[in-house]
């Protein structure tokens, strides 16, 4: 009797079990960028047909990065599913705080994958996150601007050239400004442009020996020139402006000259939200003595923290949220051009590039830009706009905010400068890199 | 006898009040201490074990810190000023009888009672934004030029936002304090031809000083870890401009992952917090002995 009892009710709890199983609800964290946002929308789709529940933290990027930073460091097993970049997804594969992902089953198309991308996403030739949009950067202009004030803008464009074309088209009167760039601090914000802006200057963030080489010619010319041409030719308030506040002000038609990402192109030919439409120009992204790291590498992907107990619902869903198939549906629903742009061969149809004149660009940007090749002087570390070593952030963002202080006036790019590189040595020395 | 058997030990009976106040206090404390002495950083897991003094060693040579904690007596300082002045004023004027008193107190006194983030927001996005704010609009009006607050005056926008949450404070306790304050002195000073403002001055003042004293105790607690409306309006800057020391080891903690330098930056705040207590607690307790 006993025994017939426990086999019941064990038999119950198995049905049960299984049925739970089946029936998860998973915590994801993302980015409240507009991809992400349709991603939110269209999972509606993937909850019908797994029967699984999605819980959505959708944060700002600074705060979902200190979010999801501390829940995998500290492995408290807050997400199943998180939205991490370029920078983390190579650190965090290596310290083993990741599922890797490169068993997602034979129908996931890995070979469609760009090399870039899946190797930007990758530690040690293991895949730790697949990718949702990549990006590059570029220069984007208004033409009908460069139109009325008779300028034209070459295929290979320099600082100089811009920051001539600037001058040229800036009318603060009619709250018209020639450049739009990033100055909201963060290694993620102004750090990423800045970081390109030194590239081409010929610096480097580190010597081959680690030492921090923020007080060097290169920086100081880079910067001086930042400050100078936004203090001209920029938006006034430009230290709280950063990819989205300038997407705005350009969509609005109040910038000629934007230095950003690739995949703003996507979002500047929504007609809802844009009113420019029809007269956005690109070019490449500026160089200036020399072309190296003129563009960065960036992807946002999705990954499983180890922590998770859902991992094959959280391997369902990244697997349809990065798939093929997903890339059609958004076509599908929102506009081929809204597609997220940057990660697959297939993306680009015939129909994609036609429908969207910058899709060419996207690609060849993307396909160019060498995270291991970051500067024209060879260096220790790898990535364009940022360095891929745990420490970054953390330098980054001082530094970052050091140098939106110099925007501001509060000092002088110099004294800026000089404060970030004090910063970074003792970062430096503090995790053991500088003896 | 009888007497005596009422003297119970009560010591036992407070234990564990005492006790859980004391675990409450201590194991916050005694782990920030540890950690001040740990190489922890949350991003980099291959780097760990004791530190010895080097997080205090790199810290205490770093002139952000002193830039931050310089920042932070220069907010506190000023909102303390503000503040007290601005109560003393109120509290004499909504001493008067005029109509509409009691509105007019509950209007001072709202300020307080909103949240700091929201308040941080209401004064970023409606007064001080450059191009739709309240502030920007008035001065256009004017014909003045627009003045981008938090670029342009960054620290002083801050302590106009805390200061403006915490006159309301100041006000409250000194308009009870002015309600104690004996009317037949008033009369009698009157009687002998003292007005205006040296009847403030030898009455109304002295009368005030120990609710004062309260005022600025209870302030200087919180304001030395004022931080939502930093991290609101200016996140610390431009450049260092409004970093106070919590928001100093905020950015170590969650923007650097640098949780041994945090806790050293910790450890810091709570030696600068005791100093300016203690400082603070033995000024005003000589002025409180001599009444």
């Amino acid at each position: 009797m006993g025994i017939f009892k426990t086999s019941i009710l064990s038999f119950g709890a198995m049905i049960l079990g299984s049925q739970l199983a089946h029936a998860e609800t998973l915590t994801i964290a993302t980015v409240n960028n507009d991809d992400m946002i349709v991603m939110q929308k269209l999972s509606a789709e993937w909850e019908k047909s797994s029967g699984n529940k999605l819980n959505w933290v959708v944060l700002e990027e600074n705060v979902l990065r200190q979010r999801v930073t501390t829940d995998i460091a500290t492995k408290g097993g807050q997400f199943d599913i998180v939205t991490i970049g370029a920078l983390e997804t190579p650190i965090w594969g290596k310290s083993g705080w990741l599922n890797q992902l490169d068993d997602l089953g034979d129908d996931y198309d890995y070979a469609d994958l760009f090399p870039s991308v899946k190797n930007g996403l990758s530690a040690d030739g293991k895949l730790y996150a697949v990718p949702f949009y990549a990006e590059s950067s570029f220069t984007m202009y208004n033409t009908d601007l460069f139109e009325q004030a008779g300028l034209k803008m070459p295929e290979q464009p320099t600082w100089t050239q811009i920051a001539e074309f600037a001058e040229k088209l800036t009318d603060k009167s009619k709250e018209q400004y020639g450049i739009c760039l990033r100055g909201k601090p963060g290694w993620g914000e102004n750090m990423a442009l800045i970081t390109l802006m030194a590239n081409v200057w010929g610096g480097t963030w580190f010597d081959n020996n680690w030492q921090p080489q923020l007080t060097s010619e290169p920086w100081k010319k880079a910067v001086n020139f930042y400050v100078d041409t936004m203090n001209k030719y920029g938006p006034p308030g430009a230290t709280a402006n950063g990819f989205n506040e300038n997407q705005a002000l350009f969509a609005a038609g109040h910038c000629g000259i934007w230095v950003d990402a690739t995949s703003a192109a996507g979002r500047l030919y929504n007609k809802d939200t844009s009113k420019v439409v029809d007269k956005v120009g690109y070019a490449k992204g500026p160089g200036e003595v020399t072309d190296v790291g003129n563009g960065w590498f960036w992807a946002w992907a999705l990954a499983i923290p180890s922590t998770s107990t859902k991992t094959d619902a959280a391997k369902s869903f990244v697997k349809w949220a990065t798939s093929k198939d997903y890339v059609q549906l958004v076509a599908k629903t929102n506009g081929v051009v809204t597609s997220p742009p940057g990660t697959r061969k297939s993306t680009y149809t015939e129909e994609y590039l036609k429908a969207a004149p910058f899709a060419e660009m996207t690609q060849k940007a993307i396909l160019t830009a060498d995270p291991s090749k970051p500067t024209r002087d060879p260096v220790p570390y790898t990535g364009i706009s940022f360095v891929i070593i745990p420490e970054y952030q953390g330098i980054g963002t001082t530094t970052g905010q050091a140098i939106a202080g110099a925007l501001a006036g509060q000092s002088s790019v110099d004294d800026a400068l000089q404060s970030a590189q004090d910063n970074a040595v003792e970062a430096m020395t503090q995790a053991g890199y500088i003896k | 006898m009888a007497a005596r058997s009422r003297d119970v030990r009560t010591g036992p009976l407070l234990a564990p009040a005492v006790g859980v106040l004391l675990f409450w206090m201590i194991v916050p404390l005694a782990l920030t201490l540890w950690f001040s002495f740990q190489r922890y950083n949350l991003q980099n897991p291959l780097i760990t074990g004791f530190a010895g003094i080097t997080n205090y060693r790199l810290l205490l040579s770093n002139a952000r810190l002193w830039i931050s904690i310089f920042n932070t007596l220069v907010l506190v300082s000023s909102v303390l000023g503000i503040t007290v002045v601005a109560g003393i004023i109120f509290a004499v004027v909504f001493d008067q009888d005029f109509p509409g008193r009691n509105i007019a107190r509950l209007l001072v006194t709202a300020p307080f009672f909103i949240m700091p983030t929201v308040s941080a927001l209401i004064w970023k996005n409606l007064l001080m934004h450059p191009v739709n704010g309240f502030f920007s609009y008035v001065s256009r009006w004017l014909g003045l030029p627009v003045v981008d607050w938090f670029v342009q005056a960054p620290m002083f926008s801050v302590i106009m936002i805390v200061a403006w949450q915490w006159i309301p404070f100041a006000t409250l306790i000194l308009v009870t304090a002015m309600q104690s304050l004996d009317r037949e002195q008033l009369e009698a000073a009157r009687m002998d031809g003292a007005k205006g403002f040296s009847m403030f001055w030898n009455i109304t003042l002295p009368h005030l000083l120990r609710p004062i004293s309260v005022v600025v105790m209870i302030e200087c607690i919180f304001l030395l870890s004022v931080f939502a409306e930093i991290l609101v309006t200016t996140s610390g800057g431009p450049g260092l401009a409004t970093t106070n020391l919590s928001y100093f080891i905020y950015m170590r903690a969650l923007l650097q992952w640098d949780v041994g330098g945090a806790s050293a930056g910790g450890v810091i705040a709570i030696v600068l917090a005791n100093i300016v207590a203690a400082f603070l607690i033995r000024t005003f307790a000589k002025n409180l002995e001599r009444d």
